[in-house]
This record gives structure tokens, sequence and C-alpha cells, in this order.
């Protein structure tokens, strides 16, 4: 029998009844038990939900390490904890919170709910997608295991030479620091190059460009940020660990080179960090303002154009964070300008959601709750921004805690509110069961008032003179009163996280049953099952409109003729989504683990001897190569 | 209740180029491994242009094995063009054949930077500039490196009997990525080789 004819006697899903189907494809899609099952899974609604509770994990030790420093700062001269201890606090809570949780939280969300949104049965590239989260993994447990025995960065979660140099800081802190880097980054890039592909090729047949949710254009934004980013840190931090490990010069002004280009480096990447961290939190909000104010955001094509001068402009602004690095006038100018430039899309888009619940017909649930207390933040963080643009303020206030709390308004208002709603908002979707609804009110009041109590003193506080990052204060100052308050406030407000985490505990287990679609929303993971089956979706629903799941009604319109026992998926065209290829999506396998694996143990040791590399290198490429060696006919990337 | 509307029954299990996820796979790495490039010319030219020491460290490098290096990694275009057609053609002789031309080429080629390292006037540890040297030079090298790796693991392939189908879009995937790290080589090559000695 020739290859056609063979392929057509296998059997489709347009031979099947729903329940028939439903069995045969999640046993198709489905991750096998056993040890080695839960490390080969492929599935992206696991990973996701993986990536997501080790973020939020490190999003506790963080918090955890800012409760600590704020009772120090409690009262003036105290002595809870030493200045090298509190160097430590400070740099392993920076470094959490914007490498191990602030970026991987937004890859979890996009992980899990873009392949649901676009209507396709898995991630592109889902081994590299499990190979991603290993990474992660490896490298915050290498950091954190590090801090456990006393290997301890402590310069900052940005590492500034010459202060990171071997000269004035021997040890392996910045070592430690330098590798985790280097493994989160990898990890980063991985997902973002996936979901790239997801978005523009395996989107359900219809979806045009034009009817891509709100959500995804984020995340593919997100996602191309990340990939013009990411590389720049990741060539500064293995500069760096070389300057340190094999004697490099990058950055020994002595020997040609230049401490001034670490910063340029670091901040060429660290300022669309902001926004890395900051659009899944835009991306959250868009879905759940249409959600709860019943009509779809307005102003679809400006929010999607922003979205894109806002991906351009966060090239633009790197300097702004080296104004009193002695920059030529001109430069300086420039970047003042587009600093505050970036507040024109960004305030486009805010307007776009006030018009949209304006328009609607607002249902306080505690997710809209959390978007509404997002709005107050991010905004009033935005208007320090904008202060903090200008360079004679910035030069006043360089280094006082009015960064400090310029920055939590922005970071926290901007993406752990919109966070702590996607929570209450998705968890139906993921365990199957709702959140209480009481208790997400009292998290919000605890959240809302301990935030601003904990983080708006600390504008008066920097106007008052008080430098960051300083352990401790003599009394004089007067500084006191509004520090202690501002502990009170973060007691407040991480207790709120903890009433989260009990609600979310409680909930899964005894919380009512949610249904497919229990906020009645639009977009396509509400189409299926919560928890969604492995293969997502029985028959891959085909596109006419916007908002699925409101307009199309009762018309169900599906897409016919993919294979049943194999994992085939439909790739489509970028711009029209229409059906061109039935690919064979990999299936689960144990390399990427093995892979990621030997990766760590190549990374870490050569925190020790730059042998490590040269013996690695040919081990990960063996098991790259058995990772990508075809078993039967099946595909592997 | 359900109602089919498209069969897709009939569409093909693999492409070539564009139309499938590999492509914009090896595309988006192409992009970030572009940037990485485009910010170590960046920091070299930085070097260059605000540190004093830099002109009088910045020895020009010889250019005989690099120019070799050059000339085979440019003139590789042409096999690489013809892989990506006998792969879009599902020739399996000649992409056989091809994979173990461009197999050879890339093991020249390693040699060749080998010995362009081994040629180099300066150490990673003596300046800036011959820590950026060293580290532009071995970044492309990594590229050359890998994608040789790739290559021979699909030459590999395509002599078992994996070599059917899919495996025909792989071989185009990987010479799509050979053209990236002849392109990246380019402007590299410009400015480690030629800058100096303007």
């Amino acid at each position: 029998m020739s290859p056609a004819a063979e392929e057509r006697h296998e059997t489709r899903d347009t031979d099947l009844g729903d329940e028939e189907l439903r069995a045969r494809l999640s046993k198709t899609w489905g991750t096998a038990r056993g040890l080695i099952g839960v490390l080969s899974t492929v599935d992206h609604k696991i990973i996701g939900i993986r990536y997501a509770v080790t973020a939020f994990t490190f999003l506790l030790a963080g918090g955890i390490m800012a409760i600590v420093m704020r009772l120090q700062l409690a009262r003036p001269d105290s002595h809870l904890v030493d200045a090298e201890l509190y160097n430590q606090l400070f740099t392993m809570h920076g470094t959490t919170m914007m490498f191990l949780f602030g970026v991987p939280v937004g890859e979890a969300f996009a992980v899990y709910l873009v392949p649901l949104m676009v209507g396709t049965r898995n991630i592109a590239f889902p081994r590299l997608n499990a190979f991603s989260y290993y990474v992660y993994l490896f490298g915050g447990l290498m950091l954190w295991g590090g801090f456990a025995l006393s290997i301890r960065p402590d310069v900052g979660w940005f590492s500034y030479v010459p202060l990171a140099s071997l000269d004035f800081t021997p040890g392996k802190g910045p070592d430690y620091w330098a590798q985790m880097i280097t493994f989160t980054e990898v990890a980063a890039l991985a997902v973002s190059v996936e979901i790239v592909v997801t978005v523009l090729k395996q989107r359900a047949p219809g979806m045009t460009l034009d009817r891509i949710p709100l959500f995804v254009w984020t995340m593919l934004v997100h996602s191309f940020i990340i990939i013009f980013a990411m590389p720049a840190v990741m060539l500064a931090s293995s500069m760096l660990i070389m300057d340190r490990l094999v004697g490099t010069q990058f950055f020994n002004a002595d020997a040609g080179g230049d401490p001034l280009l670490w910063q340029h480096l670091f901040w060429f990447f660290g300022h669309p960090e902001v926004y890395i961290i900051f659009l899944p939190g835009t991306a959250f909000v868009s879905a759940i303002v249409a959600t709860f104010s019943r009509r779809p955001v307005f102003g679809y094509l400006p929010m999607v154009l922003s979205l894109i001068a806002i991906g351009f402009l966060s090239f633009g602004l790197w300097v702004h964070h080296m104004f009193v690095t002695g920059l030529p006038e001109v430069g300086a100018a420039f970047f003042t300008a587009s600093s505050m430039a970036i507040a024109i899309p960004n305030g486009v888009q805010i307007f776009c959601w006030i018009a949209t619940l304006w328009d609607g017909k607002p249902v306080l649930k505690t997710p809209l709750i959390f978007v509404l207390g997002f709005f107050f933040i991010f905004v009033a963080g935005g208007l320090s921004g904008v202060m903090l643009a200008s360079v004679p303020i910035d030069t006043q206030v360089h280094d006082t805690y009015f960064v400090v709390a310029h920055f939590h308004y922005v970071l926290i208002g901007g993406t752990l509110f919109p966070l702590v709603a996607a929570v209450y908002y998705w968890f139906p979707k993921v365990t199957g069961r709702l959140m209480d609804e009481r208790v997400g009110k009292w998290q919000f009041a605890l959240a809302f008032i301990g935030f601003n109590t904990a983080f708006f003193p600390m504008h008066l506080l920097g106007l008052h003179g008080m430098p960051r990052r300083v352990y401790t204060y003599p009394a004089e100052m007067g500084w006191g009163g509004l520090n202690l308050l501002a502990s009170a406030g973060a007691l407040l407000f991480f207790a709120s996280f903890l009433l989260m985490l009990w609600n979310m505990v409680v909930s899964a287990r005894s919380g009512s049953f949610a249904g497919d679609n229990p906020w009645d929303a639009e977009t396509l993971e509400w189409a299926t099952s919560s928890p969604p089956q492995p293969q997502n979706f029985d028959r891959i629903p085909y596109i006419t409109c916007r908002a699925p799941l409101w307009d199309q009604g009762g018309d169900k319109a599906v897409v016919g003729g993919l294979k049943v026992d194999e994992r085939e998926l439909i790739v489509t065209s970028i711009t029209e989504a229409r059906p061109d290829i039935r690919e064979e999506s990999p299936a689960p396998s144990i390399w990427p683990f093995l892979a990621a694996l030997a990766t760590a143990v190549a990374f870490i040791g050569s925190i020790y001897t730059p042998w490590a590399i040269t013996w690695g290198s040919p081990v990960v490429a063996i098991v790259l190569v058995a990772w990508f060696w075809p078993k039967t006919t099946e595909e592997n990337v | 209740m359900a109602r089919s509307v498209i069969d897709v029954s009939d569409l093909p299990t693999y492409a070539f180029g564009s139309r499938v996820t590999p492509w914009w796979g090896t595309f988006s790495f192409c992009l970030l491994e572009g940037t990485g490039f485009a910010l170590g010319i960046g920091g070299y030219l930085y070097l260059a242009v605000t540190n004093r020491h830099w002109a009088k460290d910045a020895v020009p490098l010889s250019l005989i094995w690099s120019a070799l290096f050059t000339l085979v990694l440019v003139v590789s275009a042409l096999p690489n063009f013809l892989i990506r057609r006998a792969a879009m053609r599902e020739s399996l002789r000649s992409v056989r054949v091809l994979l173990l031309v461009m197999s050879v080429i890339g093991l020249v080629l390693i040699g060749l930077r080998v010995m362009e390292f081994s040629a180099l006037p300066v150490r990673w540890s003596d300046n800036a500039y011959g820590s950026f040297v060293w580290l532009l030079l071995g970044l492309h090298g990594v590229h050359v490196l890998t994608d040789v790796a790739d290559t021979l693991v699909l030459a590999v392939l395509m002599f078992t009997r994996h070599g059917t189908g899919k495996r025909f879009s792989d071989a185009e995937d990987n010479a799509f990525y050979w053209y990236f790290v002849v392109l990246s080589w380019l402007p590299l090559y410009a400015v480690l080789y030629w800058l100096p000695r303007l």
C-alpha cells in the first residue's frame, strides 16, 4: 500500500462520535504516570502550571526578604540584620523578583493560555518548552542553594562593575548571580520563540490577524521584546563572569575597557525588562476588563498599535537609568523625550480600558476589583515616572527612596495587581473550581491599603533625602515615623498574599464547580472543559469573528480531518490563518530534562573551572542528538 | 452542535520554508543571535570611541587565515543553495552528497577558525581589545560549530531509514540557518580585521 493510501485508513476525528473522540484524543495527548512520565511531559498546561507554581514560590521567598528588610528599617539604629546581610537581602530580593518571579510568571500564563486562546493542541516546540522550564528551575535552585550555603551575591540586582569585579568582590556570589542570569534568560528566550511561532503559525483556522485576542497580541509583542532585549544581558553577564574567571578586561578601564559599558548593556536589557514584566499585566487587564464589562475592549486597533509602539519605544529609554553618569546633553535630552513619549501609548491603553468600562456594564467581581486597583496604582507610578524622566528632578532624587517608591508603584501596580486578578480569573479554568469571592474582596482591601501604606511614604522619605540601599539610619534624621508606617504597610501587603494562598488551597479542594465558562467570557480557552483535556479541544474550532464565544452563538463551526491516534495539529498561514499543513507535534521525552541537567552541571561547573564548558559541551551535544534523533516516525523539537 | 466546515485530511504533513513552524523557530533564533552579534559589535565600537587606550591596543590582526575562512565561508553559500533546492525537490541522492560536501566544508572552516585563533597577536587577558576579539571570534565560532554538528547529524540521518519526508524539510531548515552563519560573519570580519587598519 502506498504511504498516502495507508494514511487515509487511519482514524480521523470526523469518523468518531464526541465521547469516543474525547477518550481517544486524551489517550494520544496524555502524560504518562510515574516519575519518568512526569519528567517527560510536553503538555503546555502542565508545564505552564509548573512555571507558575515555581514563580509564586520565588515570589514568597523574595517577599520574605522584603519583610526582613522592612523590619530592619522600621526603626532607626536597628541591629536586626547587619550591613553585610542587608546588602545580600536587597540583592536577592531584586534578583528574585525580576529574574525568578517577574519574567517567568508572565511566561507561565503565556505558556498555559496562548495555545488555548488560539485554539491549538500544544505550544510550538513543546520539548523546548519542557527544557526551558527545567533550565529556569535549576537556575533558581542554584542561586538559592548558593544563598543557603552562604555563597551570596551582595552587589545589587544590577551587579554594577567595578563593585562586582573580582578586585572589589572576591568570592563566588557575583558568579552565581551571572550564571543564574544565563539560565533564566535561556529559558525566557526559548519560551518567547515558542510563543511567537505558536501565535504566527498555529492559530485556529479563520483566526485572522484582526481576530487575535488582545491577550495574545500582548504576549506576541512581549515575546519580541524578550528576543531583542535578553541577548544584551546574557552577553553582559557572560562578559562579567569572564572578567572574573578568566581575566578578560571588558570592564577594566585601565586595560581599555569601561565600567559604563556594563551599564549600557545592562540597561539596554533593563529598561525593556520593565515592559517585559509589565506587558503580561496589560494582557490580563485586557481580558478581564472585556469579560466583566460584557463588551469587547474599546479600540482594538489603537490597542494593538499601542502595544507595538511600546515594544519599539521600550528600546529607546535605557539611558534614563544613567542620567548621572555624565552623558552628553543631546543624549540626555533624547532619552528624556523618549521616556516621556512612551507615556502616550500607555495612556492610550488606559483610556481604552476606561472607555470599555464606561460603555459596558461592569460586574464587580474580585478580578475586576484588582484591575481597578491596578489603574489607581499604576497611574500614580506613571506620574512619578514622568517626573523622573526629567533630568533635573532625576539628578535630585537619584538613589533615594523616591525612586524605590516609583518603581514599586509601577511594578507592583502594573504587574502584581493584574496578576492577582489573573489568578482569580483563570483559577477556575485550571482547577475546575472558583475561588472564594468574599475572601478575594478582603484580600483586595488588605493589599490596596497595605501597598499604599508601605510605598506612598517612600516618596516623602526620598524627598526628605533618605538614600536607597542603606541598612539603617540615625534617629536624628527624623525618618523613623514614615519608615515605621511603611513597614506596617508591608506586613499588611504580605498578609494579603498569605490570604490568597489560603484561598487557593481551600478553593482547589472545596470551591464551587466552575463549569466551562463561569464568567461568560469571549475567548477560546473558555470553550473547552475546566480543567482542559490534554488535547485542549476535541474538535479544532473554526473562527469567524473576534469574540467567538459571544458572537458565534450556538453555531459551533469546527475543522475536521485530523488523525486521532497521532499528535497532529493544524499549521495555518500567518495573516489569514488558512489551514496549510497537518504537522506532527512532538511526543513526551525524557531528553529535554536530561539536556537541562547536563547544561546546569556544565554552567555551575564553569563557575569553578572554565574546563567545565570544554568537558560539558560534548555531553550536552550527545544529549541533544539523542533528543532530536527520531525514535519512530515522530517529530522531536 | 458541532458542524464541520473545513476538512483538512488532504493537507500535507510537512512543507518547506516559511510555511512550517521550524523555519519560524530558526528565524526567531537568528533574530536573537543577530541581536547578540550586533550588541557585541556595538560594545567593541563603544570602547573604540570612548577609551583612549584602545587606539594603542588595537593592533591589526593577520589577514591570511581570516581571508581563507571568509573565502570558504562565502563560497559555501553555493552548495548551501543547492542543498536547499535538492531538499525541496526531495532528491535523496543529491541531498546526501551535498550534506557530505557541506560537512567537509564545515570541518575545514573549523580548522581555519582554529588557525585564526592561534595567529592572534593578542590574548583575551591582555586588554579589552583582545577580550573583544576573542569574544566575537568565539561567539561566531560557536555558531559554526553548532551548525556543522547539526549538518553532520543530519548527514548521518539521511543515510538511515529516516531519510524521508519531513527530514528534507529539516535539511532545508539547516541550510537556511547556514545563511545566517555566513551573513553574520561579514560585518564581524569587517570590524575585526579591517576597522583597526583604517
